[in-house]
């Protein structure tokens, strides 16, 4: 069963993978072991295909380095749910295919086993489950085709874009 | 004066770049009118261009422009590798606005080279890129796969912000500065206040432009998309604002807003871990005591320019740091070292005790040029003090203004300047960087 990490608020990209650990300085190879490496040493090592990623708000915040974000898609997280994200970071999950949230469930508790349906919009749990705030049109559309880049390439244009 | 504007400075400016008039709140799809790529996300951006997307030539190349500032000059084999891969590209798109290691941060060198203007849309792979709303342009960062798909379509997508307007007034007192303002900003608004939204700075068309880069650079630090100064007073240094740009009225449907007196201002610090826990120096040491400093480190982005480094040069001249102090100085471009070497500058911070890095970014991602030891204190002109940012996890940073910086390097602790103003302090001229 997967389960539910919990970090606290204003988690930088920093924290989630510092400058030092970037794939122009390290190997892109080695990016995933490099999640949270300073911030929660045991976190690359433990975490699971499918657990869910519980914050506070104004996830991600600071740079524009997007390997923060696939760092965490290389972990094969089922969503990360937080009341707010910072936007370069929101950009870059979604463009990359990730399942984001906006929503608090870090009720549920450190090691809940939780099962995410991102489709859906729910999160269920032992005592039941949460329904979740519905993401933007774009952002769903995006997500859906698997990213920015497959949408694009099978488009032409950005979702809800008229042609010029 | 012309009629003010109902619509804020971002509404106006995504409403030209857009083609039709929107609003806040509105998705848009737009042309940038720049994009800027760095040796850091450079590489990545040309992989998804290249076996992603399959495009072999950019539509646009001048509209793009490339600089290596972020290891610079290279600091290993693997980033050495990098920037070849990064010039090989350059050469085989046409790019012409091509910035070599050295000749400073992106940020910079775009406005040193008039490559960004007033009413601009600019999109960086940094998120520092709030920078050029100094010159009242919509600067904003975006990652490697928005950047690629940007460069290969001519397009990209965002959602107009809504705006947190602040109206500066007074003047500085007491030899506080603009990163003083830059820190109460982000403390007022806290590290997520501005998240989704652009911040309008105005009452600034006294102040220098340098100054307000300073302001624009750090408005990503409260979370916003863009951080714009209404361009005022900076038509002799050639960022004159286009007709259609318009000063916003006070009720422009702005979301907050906000007022500071800036003589209300004090010396300031944000405290290690956090851009927004912003105190004074006075109220800190009373609550912790001395706190020792290991390195003062003058540079970035945010306080890297000519107007800083003579800052801090006139509070060393004839003076050395104090023992066990190391000062890094790290100007923010070739231009801004080539000035600070023709007037003397330089002189007086080798004098003092400094040790000058070549321009780029430096430590400030602690990759390289003075990264920190575990235990050490660093007082910091730059933007970032999260935990690990310039090296060690266990390492302190402190974010401060040149002023800060110098005292703290002659006292061998977080200092406030002296009460006494420094000579020649005032009247900078205006089309100084």
């Amino acid at each position: 069963m997967p389960r539910l990490w919990i970090f606290g608020d204003d988690v930088s990209t920093d924290a989630i993978v510092p400058g030092r650990y970037a794939p122009y300085v390290t190997s892109d190879e080695e990016l995933r072991q490099y999640a949270f490496v300073e911030a929660r040493p045991a976190f690359a090592a433990e975490v699971r295909a499918g657990d869910v990623l519980a914050a506070g708000p104004n996830f991600g915040c600071g740079s524009s380095r997007e390997y923060a974000a696939e760092a965490l898609r290389r972990c094969e997280l089922g969503a990360i749910v937080a009341p707010s994200f910072a936007r370069i970071f929101y950009r870059n999950a979604v463009n990359l295919g990730l399942a984001l949230f906006e929503a608090d469930v870090r009720f549920l508790g450190e090691g809940a086993e939780v099962q995410i349906d991102p489709d859906a919009g729910r999160l269920a749990h032992a005592g039941g489950s949460v329904e979740l705030p519905r993401p933007s049109a774009l952002a769903r559309e995006i997500r859906l085709a698997g990213g920015l880049v497959r949408y694009f390439r099978e488009h032409g244009r950005f979702p809800g874009e008229v042609p010029a | 004066m012309t009629t003010q504007s109902e619509t804020t400075l971002s509404e106006q400016i995504l409403s030209r770049a857009a083609g039709r008039p929107v609003r806040a709140g509105e998705l848009v799809t737009l042309r940038p009118d720049r994009v800027m790529l760095h040796d850091s996300i450079g590489p990545s951006v040309i992989r998804i261009l290249a076996e992603d997307l399959g495009v072999e030539r950019l539509p646009e190349p001048d509209r793009v422009a490339v600089v290596i500032d972020h290891v610079a000059p290279a600091a290993s084999v693997q980033t050495a590798i990098k920037q070849r891969e990064l010039r090989r590209w350059v050469e085989s798109q046409g790019i012409e606005r091509f910035f070599e290691s050295g000749r400073g941060i992106c940020h910079q060198v775009l406005i040193e080279e008039h490559l960004v203007g007033p009413g601009d849309v600019v999109v960086g792979t940094d998120s520092h890129s709030t920078t050029y709303g100094a010159v009242g342009a919509f600067g904003t960062g975006m990652g490697s796969t928005d950047v690629a798909v940007c460069l290969a379509s001519g397009r990209t997508w965002m959602r107009v912000p809504e705006a947190i307007r602040i109206d500066v007034r007074g003047r500085f007192a007491g030899g506080t500065g603009p990163k003083d303002l830059a820190l109460e900003i982000v403390r007022r608004l806290s590290a997520r206040g501005g998240t989704y939204a652009a911040l309008e700075v105005f009452g600034l068309d006294e102040h220098l432009l340098g100054s307000r880069m300073t302001v624009a650079s750090m408005a990503i630090e409260a979370g916003a998309k863009a951080g714009l100064v209404w361009p005022g007073g900076l038509e002799d240094a050639g960022f004159a604002a286009p007709g259609w740009l318009r000063e916003p009225a006070r009720e422009a449907g702005y979301a907050r807003r906000i007022e500071i007196d800036l003589a209300d201002l004090r010396h300031s610090v944000a405290r290690p871990g956090r851009v927004d826990d912003v105190v004074p120096i006075d109220e800190l040491t009373a609550e912790l005591g001395e706190v020792p400093v290991d390195v003062v480190y003058v540079g970035t982005c945010t306080n890297g320019r000519l107007d800083d480094l003579r800052t801090v040069a006139r509070a060393l001249a004839g003076r050395r740091v104090a023992r066990g102090v190391r000062l890094m100085v790290v100007p923010a471009s070739s231009q801004v070292l080539a000035e600070a070497v023709a007037d003397g500058t330089v002189s007086t911070l080798l004098a003092a005790g400094a040790t000058l890095g070549p321009p780029g970014c430096g430590a400030c991602i602690g990759r390289h040029l003075g990264v920190l030891a575990p235990g050490e204190t660093c007082v910091f002109t730059g933007n970032r003090n999260f935990s690990g940012r310039m090296g060690s996890p266990d390492a302190r940073i402190f974010l401060a203004s040149p002023e800060v910086a110098a005292a703290s390097a002659l006292a061998g602790r977080l200092a406030a300047p002296s009460r006494r103003p420094a000579p020649g302090a005032s009247a900078p001229a205006l089309s100084s960087l």
